[in-house]
C-alpha cells in the first residue's frame, strides 16, 4: 500500500531526464499501489453514475407501483429482471434509487468539505499566522467542537432550523472544518518562522499576501489528503442523519432515507436494506483506499516512516 | 506537572463556556417552546402568563444568565416532554450508555491489538494485507448499517440475539459489535503502524542483534513501547464512541443517552438536548483529559508545558 521511497526518488530522477508530463508521473505513481488504482476506479465509476443516473437508470426512482410492491432481487423467486435488486415498500426500483442515490451522496460530500475547507483553512492561517489572543481562542472553539461528538453538534442544529437538503449540507459544513484548522495552524507554525516569508515581511509585503502566497501553497498537500478522507466521513454522516430522519427528506432519493425505509422491512424484505448500505460502503471504501494512497504520495512524514 | 494539570483544568471553563453558549442561542434562536408547551387552543393571555412564568419575555442576556446561574446550580430546566427535570433524566440513563461504550471498548481491544500486532510481525504478507484490508473496510463500513445487518443475520435469520433492548448479556453482544467496529479498525491499523515505527528503531536492532528470541523482542521491546499511544488514541476515540453510541442505541432501542437524545430532538424537547450535550461534552473532555495526563506520566520524554 505504501509507495516505497526509493521508488519515488527513481521516479523523480526519471522525470527529471525524460521531462515525464506531470500525468503519466502521477498515473505511474498510482499504479503501483493497488489499493489506490482500486480506490481510484470506484470513484470514477461514482462520478461517471451521478451524472449519467438518468441515462443508466432503468426506471424512473420515485416512480411508484403498487403492484410491484417489495419485489423481491432478480435471482430469487418471484424476482424478474425489470426489478435487478428488487423493489421496495412502495413498489420503486432500487437499482434505479442506488443509481440516483450517488448525487445526494456526492454533492452532500463534495460541497460541505469545500464549506469545511474554506472556514478551517481561513481559522488556521489567522491562528498561525497570528497567535496570541487570536490564536487562544480559535483553539478554545476548535476543543469545544472537539468535546461534542460530530453527529451530536449537527443534530442539535437541525432540531433548531429543521432538515432539508442545503441546511443539511451548510451545517455539516460548518461543524467539520476543525481538523483542517488544527493541520493548518501547526504547519503555518512551522513555515512562517522561515526566511523567505520573514524576507517578505520586512519589505512590506502585507499579510493577506503573505498568507495567500507563502503560507497556503504549503498547506495545499494537508487540504487534498484531509478533504479526500472528509468526503468519505461526510457521506456517511449524510446517510446517519438521512437515516434519523434528521436530513434528506423524501421524496429525495438518498442512500440514508433508504436504509430508513429498509429497517422497517427486515423480517420479509431484507434486500431494501441491504442494497443501499452496500452502496455506501463501496463508495466510502473507494475514497478511504484513494484517500490513503494520496497521504502516502503526499505526506513526506508518512514518506519517512514507510521506508 | 501540578501546574499543567490546573493550567489544563482552567482550559475547560472557556471550553464549556463555548458549548454552553452556543447551544444556548441555538435554542433561543428556536423560538417559542410555549407554543409546544400549551394545548393548541390556549388564549392569549395564558400563553403570556406561561412566558414571563419561563423568562422567555426578558431579553436575551438575562435569559442567558439566569440559565447559567441555574446551571452552576444542577438545574437545566425541565423537560416538557416528560414533565420533569431535565439533568436527572440525562443521568439516569447513563450506565447503559457507559455499558456500551465499555463494551464496545473491549470488542475493539481484544480484536483489534491482537490482528494489529499479527499484522505488524507479518509484515507485507497475506496476513497483513488481509488484516489492513479489513481495518479499511471497518472503516468504510456506516456503524448503522453493520447494526441492521447484524439484526437482519442474527436476529431474524439465525435467532441467537435479541433484536433490541437491554438486560441480558446477550443483548449486549450486537450493539457492543456495532459500535466497537470503528474503533478496533483505528486501533488495529494505529498498533500495526506503532509496531512497526518501534520495530525499525536501534533499541529493537540491538536486542536482535544480542540473539534475542524475537517473541520477546516483539513483545517487551516492541509492544510495550508501540501501546501507549494506542491507549491514548483509544481516550480520545471518546468522542466519535459517543457519537456512534447516538445511532446504535437508536437502532438497538438501547435506553442509553443517545436513545433519549435522538427522541428529543424528534420532539425538540430542548432542555433535554441541551442537558444531555452538556453531560456528553463533559465526559469527552474529562477522558481526553485523564488521557493527556497517563500518557505525559507514561512517557517521560514528552516535556511538560
Amino acid at each position: 500500500m505504501t509507495v516505497k521511497s526509493e521508488d519515488l526518488q527513481t521516479d523523480k530522477n526519471k522525470q527529471n531526464k525524460e521531462e515525464v508530463r506531470p500525468v503519466t508521473y502521477w498515473l505511474r505513481l498510482l499504479l503501483k499501489s493497488k489499493t489506490g488504482t482500486l480506490g481510484l476506479i470506484i470513484v470514477l465509476i461514482i462520478v461517471c453514475v451521478a451524472p449519467l443516473a438518468g441515462i443508466i437508470a432503468p426506471h424512473d426512482p420515485t416512480q411508484m407501483d403498487a403492484t410491484k410492491m417489495l419485489t423481491p432481487p432478480a435471482w430469487l423467486e418471484g424476482g424478474s429482471m425489470e426489478y435487478i435488486l428488487g423493489t421496495d415498500n412502495l413498489g420503486r426500483d432500487i437499482f434505479s434509487r442506488i443509481l440516483y442515490g450517488t448525487r445526494i451522496s456526492l454533492l452532500v460530500g463534495i460541497t460541505s468539505v469545500i464549506i469545511a475547507g474554506a472556514i478551517g483553512i481561513a481559522l488556521g492561517l489567522l491562528s498561525g499566522y497570528y497567535g496570541g489572543l487570536i490564536d487562544t481562542i480559535i483553539m478554545r472553539i476548535v476543543d469545544a467542537f472537539l468535546a461534542i461528538p460530530g453527529i451530536l453538534i449537527t443534530l442539535v442544529i437541525l432540531s433548531v432550523v429543521g432538515p432539508g437538503l442545503w441546511t443539511l449540507i451548510i451545517v455539516l459544513g460548518i461543524t467539520n472544518w476543525v481538523e483542517y484548522t488544527r493541520v493548518v495552524r501547526g504547519e503555518v507554525l512551522s513555515v512562517k518562522e522561515r526566511e523567505y516569508v520573514k524576507a517578505a515581511k520586512s519589505i512590506g509585503v502585507s499579510d493577506l499576501k503573505i498568507m495567500m502566497k507563502h503560507l497556503l501553497p504549503n498547506v495545499a498537500s494537508s487540504f487534498i489528503v484531509i478533504s479526500t478522507l472528509s468526503v468519505a466521513s461526510t457521506i456517511i454522516a449524510e446517510a446517519s442523519l438521512s437515516f434519523l430522519g434528521m436530513g434528506i427528506q423524501p421524496p429525495t432519493v438518498s442512500w440514508g432515507v433508504m436504509l430508513n425505509i429498509g429497517k422497517d422491512y427486515l423480517a420479509e424484505s431484507w434486500w431494501v436494506a441491504t442494497f443501499p448500505g452496500l452502496a455506501i460502503t463501496f463508495t466510502t471504501l473507494g475514497i478511504i483506499f484513494l484517500g490513503d494512497w494520496l497521504r502516502d504520495i503526499l505526506d513526506p512524514r508518512t514518506q519517512m516512516n514507510g521506508k | 506537572m501540578l501546574n499543567y494539570i490546573i493550567k489544563r483544568l482552567l482550559q475547560t471553563i472557556p471550553v464549556l463556556f463555548i458549548i454552553v453558549f452556543t447551544v444556548f442561542t441555538l435554542v433561543y434562536l428556536a423560538g417559542d417552546p410555549v407554543a409546544l408547551m400549551l394545548p393548541e387552543d390556549a388564549t392569549p393571555e395564558e400563553i403570556e402568563t406561561l412566558k414571563s412564568a419561563l423568562n422567555l419575555d426578558k431579553p436575551f442576556i438575562v435569559q442567558f444568565g439566569t440559565y447559567v446561574g441555574n446551571l452552576v446550580q444542577g438545574d437545566f430546566g425541565t423537560s416538557f416532554h416528560y414533565d420533569l427535570p431535565a439533568l436527572p433524566l440525562v443521568l439516569e440513563r447513563m450506565p447503559a450508555t457507559i455499558e456500551l461504550a465499555l463494551a464496545a471498548m473491549v470488542v475493539g481491544v481484544l480484536i483489534a491489538i491482537p490482528l494489529g500486532i499479527w499484522s505488524a510481525a507479518k509484515r507485507n504478507t497475506g496476513v497483513d494485507v488481509a488484516i489492513t484490508g479489513g481495518s479499511v473496510l471497518g472503516q468504510a463500513i456506516p456503524n448503522f448499517w453493520l447494526g441492521i445487518m447484524l439484526i437482519l443475520v442474527f436476529s431474524v435469520n439465525i435467532q441467537i440475539f435479541p433484536v433490541s433492548g437491554r438486560g441480558s448479556l446477550m443483548h449486549l453482544v450486537l450493539p457492543a459489535i456495532t459500535l466497537g467496529t470503528g474503533l478496533a479498525a483505528t486501533v488495529a491499523r494505529l498498533t500495526r503502524s506503532n509496531l512497526i515505527e518501534v520495530l525499525g528503531q536501534d533499541f529493537v536492532r540491538t536486542a536482535r542483534a544480542k540473539g534475542v528470541n524475537k517473541f520477546v523482542v516483539l513483545f517487551r521491546h516492541g509492544l510495550r513501547n508501540s501501546l501507549i499511544p494506542v491507549v491514548t488514541v483509544m481516550a480520545m476515540q471518546t468522542s466519535s464512541l459517543l457519537g456512534g453510541a447516538l445511532i446504535t442505541e437508536y437502532i438497538f432501542s438501547w435506553p442509553g443517552i443517545g436513545q433519549l437524545l435522538v427522541q428529543a430532538v424528534h420532539m425538540r424537547d430542548m432542555a433535554v438536548i441541551q442537558a444531555a450535550t452538556f453531560v456528553i461534552a463533559l465526559a469527552v473532555i474529562l477522558m481526553n483529559f485523564l488521557a493527556d495526563i497517563t500518557y505525559r506520566l507514561l512517557d517521560p520524554r514528552i516535556k511538560m508545558h
